[in-house]
């Protein structure tokens, strides 16, 4: 037993994949050595061990689709020094948010073919429409490297060192050929966070978003790109809800193009719940 | 008997609140009246995500990237599903190149999900230690040698796939794009280390102190002759049974339980079964490279095991098979070319099944002639593999409980695990009501 004071660790998962906590089993050569940084204290896929808290940090997997997930993000909240959460289910609903465009009148059949089998359930939202995130980490899934740099930065007490640019300047950087330009492919690499490396451009196929909408994203240029270049509206819909359809980024200009075919933005009262 | 019938009548209850070391939220609950293992449960309380729903309407070829998001421990796994259902609905078959790349992105996943299950999941249980980090300061050789597996499969992985948990280079028709000679040529050395590693890692588990327990199991797995089943192949199972994937899907029969928001998958007219390593070694054992029939042998399994704690050495083993497959594929790469085949849309069911690391995957998807989805359905290994996991639960109970009840709690935790469940793929049904706790 180690007699210095280490920070505790917890994880937690709600609705997801397991993707994101597998991320940190991942981090094969830094498990030990994070092992022996923080005191692993409640991480149910890695140990039997479960202590209680409060817990130095938290990261929190998954987003939040029954009242009982309601009430247990509560709990973790409040059993928290610090929350992070990791992964587009956390942070922006995941796919399982398309449930929310469910029931929304007219536009809502063109976004989602069978609204009304999934009208009477509820909502998928991040973890911070329900309680106070500290720092939140992108990506379906995140990429390991950042993970390391959030829990790093975390230990030293400083901000992460995390990009806020997009896949476009990301592919720039790799000197891989702008598809968009030279094939006509569509591609969200324009309004998208980097973090991914860029990697579906370099093998020849667009961009679709899965890292999020990157900071002042303009989703309407790219709409208007998109149908200037021979999109169906319906299919450029499709485009923008997928994995981030919970972002209001992403999920409005979802439904704008759903609805009326444009590029335009939608008014707030046809938003989703 | 000594303790009198008082102590025969006594009841004890064994329940886990959150099972650890398994992918995704479920608990489990023994009762135990008069020394008789009474009802037994396990619950699944993920919550559903509903993948069937939010498929409908959605294009064919978004399919292997939105299945994939069923699990992030194998998503390659619904990937390789999701294709094989859709090509197989409009009646494509892709040719011998690119389901060569397939199954070297499968050996990929097979080799870090195994690698992942027997050292940081499974191992532990068999050493009494709580976790793999703990399991670190008692052998740091075994230790890392598991961590150097994993890192092998997710190299193969992010080679071929773009990256290791939810892959970008799969496609409907095959790749974007076909990896080059010297991409794939760079994974031989690495995978050949492996393959000793896994070697090694059957000599270890082997040792281990196996509970004694006989179960009589029902087998279904993929068969395909001339190879261990992987990517395609006809379903058999132990009692007879040969189907194509669509004769079989009409056969399985799902029970929504109150208490589970999983299904529990039958097969009509017989009882539960199991798929996964056990099944697939037992229907499979004789299209196992010598490499790994050797090592079996070594490992003391015959050609069948159905001591399911010993599931551990046939997942070794698998992950000998998988290393000399992954290896034998590399050698003789030839980049698909193009790197997939025109998939035309058209109206019709396709079935797809493939054999996950944890078993039998398979999707079923109607499509309309514009190649939009009017119905899915996607029956995943761990809903097959609950009714006989409840089984073994009830038969391992009863046979340790003169084991004091923390020691009894973590030998059924153990029960579960030795199927390597995903609770998180089981869960993501249409049909399904939440069930408050």
């Amino acid at each position: 037993m180690t007699t210095t004071k280490r920070p505790t660790l917890a994880v937690w998962k709600f609705a997801s994949c397991d993707g994101c906590q597998l991320s940190l089993l991942d981090c094969t050569d830094e498990l030990l050595a994070l092992a022996g940084a923080m005191r692993i204290a409640h991480f149910n896929e890695l140990t039997r061990n479960k202590v209680d808290g409060p817990y130095d940090v938290s990261l929190v997997e998954g987003s939040i689709s029954t009242p009982a997930d309601a009430e247990r993000i509560r709990d973790v909240r409040r059993s928290s020094h610090r929350l992070i959460t990791i992964g587009a289910c956390a942070t922006a609903g995941g796919i399982q948010a398309l449930r929310n465009f469910a029931g929304d009148g007219e536009y809502a059949g063109a976004v989602y073919a069978h609204p009304e089998f999934v009208s009477t359930l509820s909502t998928s939202t991040p973890v911070s429409a329900h309680v106070a995130v500290d720092q939140e980490l992108q990506g379906c899934p995140i990429d390991r490297h950042q993970l390391l740099e959030v829990i790093t930065a975390e230990l030293a007490g400083r901000r992460p060192v995390l990009p806020t640019h997009t896949v476009c300047q990301q592919c720039k950087g790799r000197g891989t050929v702008c598809l968009p330009v030279a094939k006509g492919t569509p591609c969200l690499g324009p309004v998208t966070r980097a973090g991914c490396g860029a990697l579906c451009p370099s093998i020849g196929r667009g961009c679709f978003g899965c890292f999020g909408p990157s900071e002042g994203s303009n989703t309407g240029a790219l709409a208007g790109r998109l149908l200037d270049d021979g999109m169906a509206p319906v299919d450029a819909s499709a485009l923008f809800a997928t994995f981030y359809a919970g972002d209001p980024v992403f999920g409005d200009r979802a439904l704008a193009l759903a609805k009326t075919g444009e590029p335009a933005p939608v008014d707030d009262q046809d938003r989703p719940a | 008997m000594t303790g009198g019938s008082r102590r025969r009548r006594r009841r004890r209850t064994v329940a886990i609140e959150g099972i650890s070391r398994v992918e995704g939220e479920g608990s489990l609950r023994v009762e135990v009246t008069g020394g008789v293992v009474g009802d037994v449960a396990l619950s699944v309380f993920e919550p559903p995500r509903f993948f069937e729903a939010l498929l409908k309407g959605r294009k064919a070829a978004e399919t292997p990237d939105i299945t994939a998001r069923i699990c992030g421990i194998c998503p390659v796994a619904y990937q390789m599903s999701a294709c094989a259902t859709v090509e197989d609905a409009c009646d494509v078959s892709v040719g011998a190149p690119i389901t060569d790349l397939r199954r070297l992105l499968y050996c990929g996943e097979w080799i870090q999900s195994h690698a992942l299950h027997i050292h940081l999941l499974h191992a532990p249980d068999f050493l009494g230690c709580a976790d793999a980090v703990e399991l670190a300061t008692r052998d740091r050789v075994a230790f890392e040698r598991g961590m150097a597996l994993k890192r092998t499969g997710n190299l193969v992985t992010e080679a071929i796939g773009g990256r290791a948990i939810h892959p970008v280079n799969v496609r409907i028709g095959g790749f974007y794009r076909s990896p080059d000679h010297h991409q794939v040529a760079a994974l031989a050395e690495p995978v050949r280390r492996a393959l000793d590693l896994a070697l090694d890692t059957v000599e270890w588990v082997s040792g281990f102190d196996f509970p004694d327990l006989e179960s009589e199991y029902r087998f279904v797995a993929l068969r395909s002759p001339g190879r261990y089943p992987m990517e395609s192949g006809r379903i058999v199972s132990s009692d007879g049974l040969d189907a194509s994937p669509a004769g079989f899907a009409d056969l399985v029969i799902e029970e929504h339980l109150a208490r589970s928001t999983a299904l529990h998958a039958r097969i009509e007219g017989r009882f539960a079964y199991l798929t996964g390593p056990l099944a697939r070694y037992a229907l499979n054992a004789s299209e196992l490279p010598e490499v790994a029939r050797q090592a079996a042998t070594r490992g003391g399994l015959g050609n069948v095991c159905v001591n399911p704690f010993r599931s551990i050495v046939v997942r070794a083993v698998e992950l000998v098979f998988a290393c000399h497959e992954a290896l034998r594929l590399i050698e003789s790469y030839e980049p698909p070319d193009p790197p997939a085949v025109a998939v035309p849309p058209r109206a019709g069911v396709g079935t797809g099944a493939t054999e996950a690391p944890r078993g039998l995957l398979f999707h079923q998807y109607e499509l309309d002639r514009d190649g939009a989805i009017v119905a899915a359905r996607i029956v995943p290994p761990t809903s097959q593999n609950l009714a006989t996991i409840e089984s073994d639960l009830r038969r391992v109970a009863q046979n340790a409980l003169e084991l004091p009840d923390e020691e009894l709690t973590w030998r059924c935790e153990q029960a579960v695990r030795n199927h390597d469940p995903c609770i998180s793929c089981a869960a993501h049904f249409l049909d399904v009501t939440v069930v408050a706790p």
